[in-house]
């Protein structure tokens, strides 16, 4: 093998021979990095430190060794938290010699959890927990979203397919709403900070029925936001009903447990959100009907009545008892345009006396007898001949 | 920013109470035909609020100041 001698006289050595330690932990720095590529390590984590640098300091043990471990920030902020305490890990790394402590150590670039799933399990059951202890996942804190919505807020990518989603369902199913975008970045350095400050914000805004928050589908890592324990306590802090959409249907996050509803996509969170425009003018036909239906029912009895007072008091009518009667004609035309008296347009007739009492039986009718018909376009007096028709 | 057009769940809860106390309570006529009147009123408020035709959208924005501001979304 050429290259290092560890052996060989450096010709800048000391008189007598020695070598510096500078000197050769820099040769044991060097040899021990010319001697390993990248490696996988297993072992156990111990005595586990981040530092205010966001750096890690650990060591990786087994039963019969150790070795001191550094994890920088550049590194472990890709990954969801820190492992625990005596977690068995891989890691891959780069052995080197530490020259200012001449300590062998690695230098890790990855850091996987061997148990199932990992360290991003381990994150994410911590911060359920933490939503659990503080009553956050209580079902009884679910609230019920507003029937007819009138302003929404929308937590997500400006640019992401999931505000296109929604604005598209919501365009064609409640064009009556107005809907709040509150742009955050929803993936990656920051989106952590941008959704809270966003969640945050809605609180500041007047008049909102509903919030919705997430984003389309991607992996794990892309999702990993909506998985923090601060993203769902600021889900939970919304002071009005909120839906989460994360990924698609078969993603959970974190976000979904705590928001009112959990909606297996943003498209499916915006139908959850709105009602069916047609569905809102079926409500609104059936009322119209209740409503005419029973002002129909008030007015012939009021008709009735004032037929009789009307009898009553003969040819001097007493004049309040007329602006009445011409009140109730001018309603009764305006419910003619809601319905009931619409019935006369399709060919039926309505027999009165002559002194305009509604004759609804053949029994109130004798030989002879004038009457008058009612048609939609105008009366026709008619007389019973009695004969059979 | 407030919101003010009568919404349409205010426009609906407005006329079920109507209708209710139409079809219930032992109401005077006059006070029965006024009910009725402002009950069509409403149906034509709320049908109108259905017949808008497009949704508004904007962005909220964070002036420099912490304050909120409001702009059309493009596009």
């Amino acid at each position: 093998m050429g290259g290092l001698d560890l052996f060989d006289r450096d010709p800048s050595a000391s008189g007598d021979g020695a070598l510096t330690v500078s000197e050769i932990t820099r040769k044991a720095r060097l040899l021990v990095e010319s001697g390993f590529r990248n490696i996988w390590v297993r072992g156990e984590v111990s005595g586990f430190k981040s530092y205010r640098s966001g750096h890690w300091y650990f060591s990786l043990r087994d039963a019969q060794a150790q070795v001191r471990c550094v994890m920088w920030r550049s590194d472990n902020q890709r990954l969801p938290g820190p492992p625990e305490e005596g977690a068995e890990v891989f890691v891959e790394a780069r052995p080197t010699v530490w020259e200012e402590r001449g300590e062998f150590r690695l230098t890790v670039r990855e850091l996987l959890a061997t148990a199932e799933g990992g360290l991003w399990q381990l994150q994410l059951e911590r911060a359920r927990a933490a939503l659990e202890r503080d009553g956050l996942l209580d079902p009884t804190r679910k609230r019920a979203l507003p029937p007819f919505p009138r302003r929404l807020a929308v937590v997500t990518s400006p640019d992401g397919a999931a505000l296109r989603d929604i604005l598209s369902v919501v365009g064609r199913r409640w064009p009556a709403a107005e809907v709040l975008v509150l742009p955050a970045r929803v993936q990656g350095e920051g989106a952590e900070d941008e959704l809270c400050a966003a969640l945050e914000r809605v609180n500041l805004l007047p008049d909102v029925d509903v919030v919705i928050v997430g984003r389309g589908g991607g992996s794990r890592e892309d999702l990993w936001a909506f998985n923090s324990e601060r993203v769902a306590r600021a889900v939970a802090a919304v002071a009005v009903p909120t839906i989460s959409a994360v990924g698609h249907e078969t993603d959970i996050a974190l976000t979904d447990l705590v928001a009112d509803l959990r909606a297996p996509t943003p498209s499916a969170a915006a139908e959850a959100a709105v009602p069916d425009r047609a569905m809102a003018e079926e409500i609104l036909d059936s009322t119209a009907r209740r409503a005419a239906r029973t002002i129909a029912a008030r007015l012939s009895v009021a008709e009735h009545r004032l037929a009789r007072t009307a009898d009553r008091l003969g040819a001097a009518l007493d004049r309040r008892v007329v602006l009445r009667r011409h009140r109730l004609d001018e309603l009764a035309a305006r419910l003619d345009a809601l319905s009931p008296l619409k019935v006369l347009a399709r060919g039926y007739a309505v027999a009165r006396s002559p002194s305009g009492t509604v004759l609804r039986r053949a029994a109130e009718f004798e030989i002879g007898q004038v009457f008058r018909l009612t048609f939609a376009d105008g009366d026709v007096s008619a007389r019973a001949t009695g004969d059979e028709p | 920013m407030t919101n003010r057009n009568p919404s349409f769940q205010q426009e609906i809860e407005r006329l079920e109470a109507i209708v209710r106390s139409l079809e219930d309570e032992d109401l005077e006529l006059d006070t029965a035909l006024e009910l009725f009147e402002e009950g069509v009123a409403r149906l034509k408020s709320a049908r109108a609020l259905l017949r808008q035709g497009e949704l508004k959208v904007k962005t909220v924005l964070q002036n420099s100041d912490g304050t909120l501001d409001t702009a059309d979304l493009d596009g």
